[in-house]
């Protein structure tokens, strides 16, 4: 019991003995979604090069964003880091990133990639495209998203659960591309010609491609790179939907200053520099996306899968319309 | 008792009642901590949220009822017909390995829910090893049926958390000793008749306690369903959250989650009544029943089949998977993920039993409505899913920082910033409301084992109550005790969802790194710090059993 008592005490110690969050000295702080693995090394050689230090913690969107708000003008955070525009959006339509004006960010970030309020801005962009297996599939008989819904594909499409926010923004920006009748009417398609129930991630979802459980899958690019490099024999090639009108659906991961960042200067200087030419190598090729700096080239990797032509209508649209989406792939049966 | 009141003298006797008092105050104290949290949950009723109630309610919602409530029935029968039988096994027979498998199946606790679930994934879906192996050797159509299906989430969550119900009813079989057993046989009931009319009713508060403790963890899962993308009440409101954006809508679902089991449990306490489970007399020798032939080899393949599917098999696949990665992946800070894990594990461990034993000696005392409300709704937290829970405590934490700042503001015109928030005890404190449950049910069960005359007898002998909890509860108690410590030890190192949102900066742990990992995907990456877990999480489950052992022979 003593020593019960004892340990007690010890934590006691220990916990009080802890400093609360340090206030402004000069180093930035970031919440993240994006993972440590993929932000770490771009922090420290920010550090390296201009001495700034960067702290940070990362967790999923949608706790960070309500802790942000929570903590309101207390916050700690200066930088907020996240993945998918529908994310994105909905933490600047929460109020909690401020409006930042930078002709560099601007040049440096295509339109449609960044919210057109300046609020965030993306840094690097993935598509979400069609992914074949090589021994059962002719890339002459694919042609589009809404090709998938046709009953020549029943039994032979395998998707991931509509409750990934990616599948919600591809469908988001379909119910804008072709209205939400068709929209609706293409997922409806989707779901009647599963060969099995959707998977829980895209990893998944290609192995069973590839393990002939289904023909046809959509996924995000970097996935296919992650399994190409550790299985490069794999028998499974990407396909550029929708050439012919609007495009590839691409996505981005983003970044934006909060409204009660203590530093917002400095965090300013951050966001810049990662959307320069020298970081965005590295932000795009630590996960095989494409730099949404349009003079920085992809990772050879990446850039041998070809080029294709992206929806280029405004990315923020995947976030505004998100909701409706969840919505109707629920009435759509799409689990 | 009343020579004893006047021989103290008045003053001594007020004193005592301050004592009570204070005891009891502490414990409201500690429930309103909970309670906060849980009534910030609540308070998402303020702001109808109609749209999302159609919606779901005309799609997915009946689904997700039926889902959910198939789920809690299949993991009640899976949980008890596996933790009861083995825990009684290995506390009352004896058959080959039965001292291994009496510690050794304790350890499935260690592995989270969700690694088993990937690895189950991993191994045995379609795509993987096993199924690749069918259908080399027996052509294209061989099949092992479908694995991403009910049964299978079913399967993965009992063998996660029959622990759960084997360890607490294991302690309840341990100190209800044979003696009983043996009147029972002596008075002519058969051994299934004394295992079915003695042991099993008397033992049930800790086998409820384990089955509640079980099924309320499944109700709050998110990670292993979504793994097998089973749809649950949880995936309504995290759909909510996340998908619809709407927490306040989120948040009403997840009240409703707690009304349920606050129900289920009040319910099953009715139906206990007023039965009581003092234990008579410890016999000294625990006399085992000698299983022979089949049924001695019977037994030790049960043991061997849970241990092995719930533990040795995945613990197989995690290193081979972790072996691939392993050059590329460790790197020196390894050592503070393990720091932190211990530190935070062994922190809240002690702090949240601290806190339920509080609880347990003042509900025992004071069998009020009020005393019982306040406990019921202090061990509430356990049921609500951990993203939930911890944007619950965070939100009453930044609500006690802003009103400081505010004092802080008023009276000495500075404004602090952030006190609470972004500390470790921000942290401990989600821990607690989270973990208060699994704390508090070993100890219940355990002090409803002890006679109340036992205190009584005490005090007549002149011990103040600290002497009496100090000399006479906590040794009886002792089994309960370390089982809660080891229970909320090895639940905090696996927690995630508050551990992400409350740490402080540079405070990550093992169960973070984990998190990296499986939320792109990348499995086998996070074999590595999945194995790690696992084998922290045998320290306290060897500790104990160290600790139980030494305990047993004392005696």
């Amino acid at each position: 019991m003593k020593s019960f008592i004892r340990s007690l005490l010890f934590v006691a110690a220990a916990t009080t003995a802890m400093p609360a969050v340090s206030a402004d000295n000069g180093e930035i702080v970031v919440y993240s979604a994006r993972k440590e693995h993929l932000i770490k090394p771009l922090f420290d050689a920010y550090t390296k090069k201009t001495g700034v230090e960067v702290k940070y913690v990362t967790d999923k969107a949608g706790p960070l964003l309500a802790r942000l708000k929570a903590e309101g003008a207390n916050t700690p955070a200066d930088m907020l880091i996240t993945v998918d525009a529908g994310n994105l959006w909905h933490a600047a339509e929460r109020g909690v990133l401020a409006e930042v004006n930078s002709a560099a960010l601007q040049s440096n970030v295509p339109a449609h990639l960044r919210d057109p309020n300046n609020r965030w801005f993306g840094l690097s962009v993935r598509a979400r495209t069609v992914v074949y297996s090589t021994e059962r599939v002719k890339p002459e008989e694919l042609t589009s998203y809404e090709d998938l819904a046709d009953p020549k594909w029943k039994g032979r499409l395998c998707l991931r659960t509509s409750k990934k926010v990616y599948n919600q923004s591809l469908v988001a920006m379909m119910m804008e591309r072709l209205g939400k009748e068709k929209a609706e009417e293409v997922v409806k398609g989707w779901v009647a010609n599963l060969a099995v129930p959707p998977f829980s991630n895209d990893t998944k979802t290609m192995k069973a491609v590839a393990a002939g459980q289904c023909d046809v899958a959509v996924v995000n690019t970097y996935y296919f790179g992650r399994l190409q490099k550790k299985e490069p024999d794999v028998k499974l090639a990407l396909f550029w939907p929708n050439q012919n009108d609007r495009g590839v659906h691409v996505n981005v991961s983003g970044a934006g200053i909060t409204k009660h960042a203590k530093n917002a200067k400095a965090a300013t200087d951050l966001l810049v520099w990662l959307s320069s030419d020298e970081a965005q190598q590295m932000f795009a090729g630590l996960n095989m996306e494409y730099p949404a700096n349009g003079s920085v080239k992809a990772d050879p990797m990446v850039a041998a899968w070809g080029s294709f032509k992206g929806d280029e209508g405004n990315i923020a649209k995947a976030g505004e319309l998100q909701a409706e989406a969840v919505m109707l792939m629920d009435r759509a049966g799409y689990r | 008792m009343q020579t004893v009141s006047l021989k103290a003298g008045p003053s001594e006797a007020r004193l005592s009642v301050v004592h009570t008092y204070g005891w009891r105050i502490a414990a409201f104290c500690l429930a309103a901590v909970v309670a906060a949290p849980l009534l910030l949950v609540f308070s998402g009723w303020l702001q109808p949220e109609n749209q999302v109630w159609q919606h779901l309610a005309e799609t997915v919602l009946g689904d997700l009822v039926i889902n959910t409530l198939v789920l809690l029935i299949g993991v009640a029968i899976g949980v008890l017909l596996i933790g009861v039988s083995l825990a009684w096994l290995t506390t009352l027979c004896e058959f080959p390995g039965r001292r291994f498998f009496d510690w050794a199946l304790m350890l499935p606790l260690a592995v989270p829910a969700y690694v088993l679930a990937f690895v189950f994934l991993g191994v045995l879906d379609f795509s993987g090893p096993v199924q690749t192996w069918m259908r080399e050797l027996f052509g294209n159509s061989a099949r092992l049926g479908n694995v991403r299906s009910t049964a299978g989430v079913i399967t993965v969550m009992v063998l996660v958390l029959y622990p759960y119900v084997y360890m607490l009813t294991r302690s309840a079989f341990l100190t209800q000793g044979s003696g009983t057993l043996e009147a029972a046989r002596i008075l002519g009931l058969g051994p299934w008749g004394a295992f079915f009319r003695v042991a099993l009713p008397m033992a049930r508060p800790a086998i409820v306690a384990g089955t509640s403790l079980a099924l309320m963890e499944t109700l709050a899962d998110f990670g292993t369903v979504a793994v097998f993308n089973y749809d649950t009440f949880t995936t309504a409101i995290y759909k909510a959250w996340f998908g619809l954006f709407n927490l306040q809508a989120a948040s009403q679902l997840a009240s409703l989650l707690l009304i349920f089991v606050a129900i289920a449990l009040v319910a099953e306490n009715r139906l206990r009544g007023r039965a009581q489970y003092h234990e008579t007399t410890r016999s000294s020798t625990m006399q085992r029943h000698q299983l022979r032939g089949v049924r001695a080899w019977l037994a030790t393949g049960a043991a061997s089949l849970v241990f092995g599917f719930a533990f040795v098999l995945p613990l197989i696949q995690l290193l081979l998977w972790a072996a691939e990665v392993f050059a590329e992946d460790i790197d020196g800070r390894y050592l503070d993920l393990l720091f932190h894990t211990l530190l935070l594990g062994s922190s809240a461990g002690l702090v949240t039993v601290t806190c339920a034993l509080i609880i347990g000696f003042v509900r025992r005392r004071h069998a009020d409505l009020a005393t019982s409300a306040a406990v019921r709704v202090a061990t509430l937290g356990y049921a609500l899913p951990g993203s939930v829970l911890a944007v619950g405590v965070m939100l009453s934490l930044t609500g006690i920082d802003g009103f400081l700042n505010l004092l802080g503001e008023l009276f000495f015109d500075t404004s602090p910033g952030p006190i609470l928030g972004g500390t470790v005890i921000a942290l401990l404190m989600a821990y607690m409301v989270r973990f208060l449950a699994v704390a508090y049910g070993p100890i219940e069960s355990g002090l409803k084992r002890i006679r109340p005359s036992l205190s009584e007898a005490a005090r007549s002998l002149g011990a103040n109550s600290s002497e009496v909890i100090r000399r006479v509860y906590l040794p009886l108690l002792r089994p309960g005790l370390l089982t809660a410590l080891l229970l909320v030890i090895v639940d905090v190192m696996k927690e995630m969802p508050a551990t992400l949102l409350l740490r402080p900066f540079g405070w990550d742990t093992v169960a973070v790194r984990i998190y990296e990992m499986t939320s792109e995907g990348e499995w086998e990456r996070a074999a590595l710090p999945s194995v790690t877990l696992i084998l922290v999480g045998l320290l306290p489950v060897l500790l104990l059993v160290k600790r139980s052992g030494r305990h047993q022979t004392e005696k």
